[in-house]
């Protein structure tokens, strides 16, 4: 059983600010991590290895720096992994970047057939869930989103049965290998790495693939070039045109605000008190 | 709602000469076990403005199993604001399943050639959605927050937080159609439904057989709602965030929860921190909401929080911060310690229910 998993190098959001005055991102001492949701696609990657042997190679896309991800992943205990990183990749939306992740994929099948694509289900700071998606259709692969269980796989026949996250309910589908699976969060607990993976991790010579490398043909499908959506312009959302009626008493206890709150809500916002006269 | 601090210099869109027949304004209609998904509705009444932007048709997809259902569909459809529906009828089409819908509506959209195309950013709409971009080779924006029409050259400005939800982004389709775009249930206003309004079918088929579909569906196993929180659709809701200070404040929270027969809410911050399930979390990362109530104890106000609950009725915040921002967006702020206010604010709504109830 040969897994690849697609991780991303994101920046950590709840360390993330924004500039009070010039409202630009304050990147400097961010720290990188491997995108949360991508774990539970590695885990389970490295449990289908355990179950049948055979390896999990990782990808990433990005720049020279995604090099930490990857040996972090390593350490988990993934046996193989890629930096694919260039230039010409930049300002790639999701439609560029999975043709550049489904061109790697294909390169590395070429070594050793490929019979599962694992991706998280989305990134924390793109949060678009797109990737997954475009690399299976670019490869014809089936497609199994919200994968919250893979409840059995069979060798020989090349069949899988997975629980599939839907709206109001659980699928559960079969389909066959070669597919692509989007795992949900929560659908397994990552390892700790053994003392053995970390040291390998530390010393893996890491696999840079540049364009040629990945096998892109065509460069009009990647970075800007590729991409159909571009940002027009990047924001903070204004206030109300109002803002808050802040509630204060003079010398009044919590008790008084909370009171004189209450009045002014049913004078203005009826609604609320329609709502409140339901509960009552 | 937006005031741009930091724009770009503006794009120059230029369409192919093929492009220029892309016309009129779609919206995914997704069903699961004979049930429409709200989202659909709420991105008809959203369809029609940006239809009627542009001055062209405003179209609901229906794909589904053979029947009468999918004409029901098509009919409420029509209530909802549509003008027509593209109506695909099909046995593969019963159950959601990623190859025959992305065949289906990738077929659709090259027969008739819809400018906007709008899905719900469901797990069905967003493994769709994903699926049909790629194929059509076209953009599309995940999770906007608002939609409106430049009208300087009839495209699509999809907003959405970026950056985690530190900031919002416009963004647009260059020289591709039709312009795709997902968005979040209960991010945009349920429209009124109007009874009468009548529209027409245009039906096509699917050329597809189950012998050519490789993923079965082996069952459903519907959830059980019963236990789970439905804060999407709560009409009060009490939150708490990170300013609580510590696991064992946020019982605060839940009292006055309880006192008022309302859903608890949470920040994403304490959330991450397993202090409440993920399934109450607020925010582009979690639920979006629109109550009439909306209490916020201890909650900044960040983007990625705002997105989810700005369209409550009417917000109150308690922070201790009287310079945080969700005193900007709040329709009343209480500056102060979260550990008196709440349990004040319990007591306080207490006796006006007991108030009401004698009042009848």
């Amino acid at each position: 059983m040969h897994s690849v998993v697609c991780i991303k190098q994101v920046p950590d959001s709840a360390q993330i600010r924004v500039h009070p005055v010039t409202n630009t991102i304050m990147r400097q001492g961010v720290p990188a991590i491997i995108n949360p949701y991508d774990l539970f696609a590695l885990e389970e990657a490295l449990r289908l290895k355990d179950r049948f042997g055979g390896k999990v190679t990782v990808i990433t896309m990005g720049p020279p720096q995604a090099e930490v991800a990857l040996r972090k992943a390593l350490s988990f205990g993934a046996d193989d992994a890629i930096l694919v990183t260039d230039k010409s990749f930049a300002g790639a939306d999701t439609l560029a970047t999975s043709y550049a992740l489904a061109a790697t994929i294909r390169q590395i099948a070429k070594e050793s057939p490929v019979d599962m694509v694992f991706t998280g289900k989305q990134t924390i700071d793109g949060d678009t869930a797109q990737v997954g998606p475009g690399i299976a259709k670019r490869m014809d692969l089936q497609l199994l989103t919200y994968v919250s269980r893979i409840v059995s796989v069979d060798q020989d026949k090349r069949e899988i049965v997975v629980e599939r996250r839907a709206e109001g309910g659980v699928q559960v589908l079969k389909t066959s290998l070669p597919c692509l699976i989007t795992m949900l969060e929560g659908s397994n607990q990552m390892r700790f790495g053994t003392m053995p993976d970390m040291f390998r991790a530390a010393r893996y010579e890491m696999k840079f693939w540049d364009k040629t490398a990945a096998g892109i043909e065509d460069v009009t499908k990647i970075g800007l070039k590729g991409s159909p959506t571009v940002v027009n312009k990047v924001f903070t959302p204004s206030p109300r045109s109002e803002k808050a009626e802040m509630i204060a008493v003079e010398g009044g206890s919590p008790a008084d605000v909370a009171v004189a709150l209450l009045a002014k809500m049913a004078a203005r916002f009826p609604l609320v008190e329609k709502e409140l006269a339901k509960r009552a | 709602m937006s005031e741009e601090t930091q724009v770009k210099k503006k794009r120059k869109i230029v369409l192919d000469e093929r492009l220029l027949a892309y016309k009129g304004v779609w919206v995914f209609i997704e069903h699961e076990r004979g049930q429409v998904h709200p989202v659909s509705w709420e991105l008809l009444g959203e369809g029609r403005k940006l239809a009627d932007m542009l001055g062209v048709e405003l179209a609901g997809v229906v794909l589904a199993a053979p029947g009468e259902e999918a004409k029901r569909f098509c009919e409420e459809a029509y209530q909802y604001g549509a003008d027509l529906c593209y109506l695909m009828q099909s046995e593969v089409l019963a159950d959601y399943r990623n190859d025959p819908f992305t065949q289906g509506l990738t077929e659709l959209v090259n027969a008739y050639q819809p400018e906007i195309l709008l899905l719900g950013a469901t797990t069905q709409g967003r493994d769709l959605a994903g699926s049909v971009a790629t194929t059509l080779q076209t953009g599309l924006t995940a999770d906007c927050t608002g939609l409106t029409i430049d009208p300087d050259n009839r495209s699509l400005l999809s907003t959405r937080p970026t950056f985690g939800g530190s900031l919002l982004c416009t963004i647009v389709t260059l020289n591709y159609r039709p312009q795709m775009a997902t968005v979040r249930p209960r991010v945009m206003a349920m429209p009124e439904k109007v009874p009468g309004r009548v529209g027409r079918i245009v039906e096509h088929p699917l050329a597809m057989a189950e012998d050519d579909i490789v993923t079965k569906v082996l069952e459903f196993i519907a959830d059980d709602s019963r236990d789970k929180p439905q804060l999407p659709f709560a009409d009060i809701i009490v939150a708490g965030g990170r300013g609580l200070g510590k696991p064992e404040n946020f019982q605060l929270v839940r009292d006055l929860a309880e006192a008022l027969g309302a859903e608890v809410g949470a920040s994403r911050p304490v959330v991450q921190a397993g202090w409440v399930e993920l399934d109450r979390q607020v925010g582009q990362s979690g639920k979006t909401v629109r109550p009439k109530l909306y209490i916020a104890a201890g909650i900044s106000g960040a983007i990625q929080h705002r997105v989810g609950m700005e369209g409550a009725d009417c917000i109150i915040a308690i922070n201790n911060d009287p310079n945080a921002p969700i005193f900007d967006f709040a329709h009343y702020g209480i500056v102060g310690d979260a550990m008196t206010i709440l349990p004040a604010l319990t007591e306080a709504f207490r006796q006006k229910l007991a108030t009401l109830k004698q009042a009848g």
